[in-house]
């Protein structure tokens, strides 16, 4: 089968989970003997990041031949909201002054704009590809998909990762943000969603009958090198290390994480709190941590990526997932494959597939503590849930989650070809 | 002929709640006692009130050819007279009938015989003062938690003056021999050892509701006819099963209950078939031959071992804590602390830490009050800890001995 695929981010140079995912789907895809034109918006000159990012994900390690990255100009990247959106914008009008054509003219002036004009120039690309469905990667991508439809008269599947109400934790939900969401769902012939979890918000918030959902739970591709050997680390020498690591936003419950670093922190002087990522919280957190008196204890570390985020996971004798709206959540997986336990909230897609953690309700902050210091207490509990963590996601495949996710393009084709 | 012996066990453990590793030191209250009666009041109802009931009924209408044995744990009995005094009752009713034998186990259904003879010991004499009170009878059988068995276990039993114990009738130690004689366990002299016919006792106890069971629905009649081919080919067939398999584990809905009420009669129809207790069957009965069993069975899981016990090093340390504080704790005197560390022994906690079958979400899970098994053992080694801390404060205020103030977690 052909599929046309419009992603946000690819690896390397992804920020999140959504790159990860696309990569794992789009090699078990291929891996099926599915072909796939992945399609990423491209941004120029605008912030190294983003411009990096972009050129690197023409050199993906696995087949071009059936795994094309198309690029198209834009300033869009994954996790961008209006807001950061106007800032870049105003960046690149400074910086881009003396050149031409001007920013006016390359960009849309907000976010809204650009996301139309990656539909645009989707509908290009569909008009000269060969495909036979049509693939989008949540909401920035749902315009392009549905120009792709428009112009290719292919039906269309839009993959929910994530909704407007898990990134803004159902408080101050930008409307433009879910009517794009809404629209793209139901102009959709079919919809994946992430998870259970995930699936219940689209039937609940977005007004789409449950029989038009199909789940699809993402996974890991580990191979036996990749399981962590155990690394000396000078800190552990004196401290057990706890672990956050994620955006520090409303949806990644760091506050939650910082409520646990002080019940812990009064019961035990030798544990130390690591926050890893960045985010709008940030500022906020640092203040707070020192509010609760335990600036000592607690470490940022700033944002993480590829082998130093595998250090701290490995560093980490437990890692915390505290969200509070998670659709998936691929991060729990990485830090088994590290060999460190997990402790992770029910409001998780994740913790619909893994079994060997703690879950435990992102709010109930006394019980979170409890399943932290039991795994830093108790050696014969830390050992068992590591063994057997690893044991459970060693037997995870994308291949399953790329086999369901054929089954749901081939009955889409054959619904669609039905009704048209 | 064939005479048929049953038996049912009965237990409840007390439920640890879920004890936070912050309460150490602070509060000592281990028993979730909320869960505790909820639970039992709901299988009274279910189970213990409506069988006690249809047993009392059989055992009259038969008049005296309907009998059964039951083994009853210290911390059953305990919890039925807290939070459900009738069953107790019925219970005693049954007693009074001349039709229904108690059999000894340890009071607090332990593993305490692999870790602790002294405490063994101990268990087993406070269970049997325990019949004695509420039945009025002197337990002459012995059975032991799950059934778990081997041939040093027979022979401590048999020196405690048992005449006969329980075992599982695995396939790898009968290979070729029949669950349905007597046997002597090797190294024994007289102590007779009972095997679990375990296809006829597991056809109503785990099968008898599962729809893909080639045999489903199970009628009397049907199994009857199974039960009466062992006519000339063995003497008794010893159906051994949770009590709470009456309306508990198999619900009221499945039939069980109009199950176990026809059964009798139907059984009785031919003429030599019989009901026995354990104690008439060693009496009627001598053993076929001798049995030599090294290597531990019990009556749990397709393994039959210790592995539900024992399977993980969770499981493992969390025993050895345990029995490492023995001396520690008793040499406080202080009941509240010595009852509390028996309670830990009861084999229930070890069970909710197992992790073999965790995977696949078993019926391990069905009987956890834990979302997983790795927060029983939290609960549980809290509690544990939370002894040790008194046990030490026990001992800071008077002298005792160095080894028991050197003992630590």
């Amino acid at each position: 089968m052909k599929i046309l695929m419009f992603g946000w981010e690819f690896p390397p140079f992804n920020q999140g989970g959504l790159g990860t995912a696309c990569h794992g789907l789009t090699k078990g895809l291929v891996n099926q003997g599915h072909a796939v034109t992945f399609v990423l918006p491209k941004a120029k000159d605008v912030d190294a990041n983003t411009h990096v990012n972009l050129v690197v994900a023409d050199n993906v390690s696995f087949d071009k031949s059936t795994i094309k990255v198309k690029e198209v100009d834009s300033l869009l990247h994954a996790y961008m909201d209006s807001t950061t959106y106007s800032e870049k914008f105003e960046t690149y009008s400074n910086y881009s002054h003396n050149k031409k054509p001007s920013a006016d003219d390359i960009y849309g002036k907000d976010l809204f704009h650009e996301v139309s004009r990656f539909s645009q120039k989707a509908g290009v690309i569909a008009a000269f590809e060969d495909f036979e469905v049509i693939h989008a990667h949540d909401w920035m991508t749902y315009g392009a998909g549905i120009r792709a439809k428009q112009v290719s008269g292919k039906p269309l599947v839009v993959h929910v990762h994530a909704t407007e109400f898990d990134r803004t934790g159902g408080n101050g939900v930008n409307q433009a943000v879910y009517d794009i969401e809404r629209k793209g769902m139901h102009l959709a012939d079919s919809i994946i969603a992430v998870s259970n979890y995930t699936k219940e918000m689209v039937v609940k918030h977005y007004g789409i009958p449950p029989d038009k959902v199909s789940v699809v739970h993402n996974s890991v591709a580990f191979n036996d090198d990749s399981f962590a050997q155990n690394n000396d680390f000078k800190i552990k020498k004196h401290d057990k290390i706890v672990l956050f690591l994620g955006r520090i936003t409303l949806q990644k419950g760091p506050d939650y994480f910082l409520q646990v670093a002080k019940m812990i922190s009064e019961n035990d002087d030798n544990v130390k709190f690591i926050v890893a990522g960045s985010g709008d919280m940030e500022g906020g957190m640092i203040n707070k941590a020192a509010e609760l008196g335990i600036s000592d204890k607690v470490l940022f570390a700033g944002f993480l990526r590829g082998k130093e985020i595998d250090k701290a996971f490995s560093m980490a004798d437990v890692y915390v997932m505290p969200s509070v709206s998670e659709p998936f959540g691929i991060t729990p997986l990485e830090a088994i494959r590290n060999g460190t336990p997990c402790v992770i909230s029910k409001q998780s897609g994740v913790s619909e597939v893994l079994r060997n953690c703690f879950k435990v309700d992102f709010w109930d902050t006394k019980k979170m503590a409890d399943m932290v210091m039991g795994i830093l207490k108790y050696d014969s509990l830390n050992h068992t849930m590591k063994e057997n963590a690893i044991g459970e996601i060693k037997t995870f495949s994308w291949d399953k989650s790329a086999q369901n996710c054929a089954e749901v393009y081939q009955n889409t084709i054959n619904q669609f070809g039905v009704n048209n | 002929m064939v005479a048929i012996c049953f038996y049912f066990q009965v237990h409840q453990p007390y439920r640890l709640r879920n004890y936070s590793i912050f309460d150490i030191g602070e509060r000592h209250d281990y028993f979730d006692d909320i869960k505790n009666r909820e639970i039992m009041k709901k299988v009274a109802e279910k189970c213990y009130l409506p069988a006690n009931k249809l047993m009392l009924e059989l055992i009259k209408s038969f008049k005296g050819k309907f009998k059964i044995s039951y083994s009853i744990t210290g911390t059953a009995m305990e919890q039925f007279e807290k939070y459900a005094p009738e069953v107790l009752e019925s219970f005693k009713a049954l007693a009074d009938t001349g039709c229904v034998e108690f059999l000894s186990e340890t009071y607090y259904h332990s593993l305490s015989y692999l870790y602790s003879k002294e405490e063994f010991k101990e268990q087993v004499k406070k269970h049997k003062d325990l019949m004695k009170k509420h039945f009025n009878q002197t337990p002459k059988i012995f059975r032991n938690t799950e059934l778990i068995f081997n041939n040093e276990i027979a022979k401590f039993v048999e020196d405690l003056g048992y005449n006969a114990i329980l075992a599982e009738g695995a396939d790898h130690i009968l290979e070729w021999r029949s669950p349905n004689f007597l046997y002597t366990p090797k190294t024994c002299n007289k102590i007779k050892l009972l095997l679990k016919n375990y296809k006829l006792s597991d056809d109503i106890a785990f099968r008898f509701s599962n729809k893909e069971w080639k045999s489903w629905p199970l009628t009397v009649d049907k199994y009857v006819d199974w039960v009466n081919r062992n006519n000339g080919n063995g003497e008794v067939i010893n159906l051994f099963m949770d009590y709470e398999t009456f309306g508990e584990h198999q619900w009221e809905d499945t039939g069980i209950f109009d199950f176990l009420r026809h059964l009798p009669g139907k059984v009785l129809e031919h003429g030599d078939n019989s009901f026995v207790t354990p104690s008439e069957a060693i009496k009627k009965f001598e053993p076929k031959s001798e049995l030599d069993i090294h290597s531990v069975i019990s009556w749990a899981d397709v393994e039959r071992d210790l592995s539900a016990w024992l399977g993980n090093k969770m499981q493992e340390s969390a025993l050895q804590e345990l029995y490492k504080i023995e001396k520690v704790v008793k040499a406080t005197k202080d009941k509240y602390i010595i009852e509390s560390w028996k309670r830990l022994t009861t084999s229930d906690h070890f069970y909710y830490m197992c992790t073999k079958y965790f995977n696949d979400g078993d019926v391990h899970k069905y009987f956890n009050p834990y979302d997983s098994p790795y927060e029983s053992l939290i609960a549980f080694m809290n509690t544990l800890n939370d002894i040790v801390f008194r046990t030490k404060e026990y001992n800071s205020k008077s002298n005792v001995s160095a080894e028991a103030q050197s003992v630590q977690i």
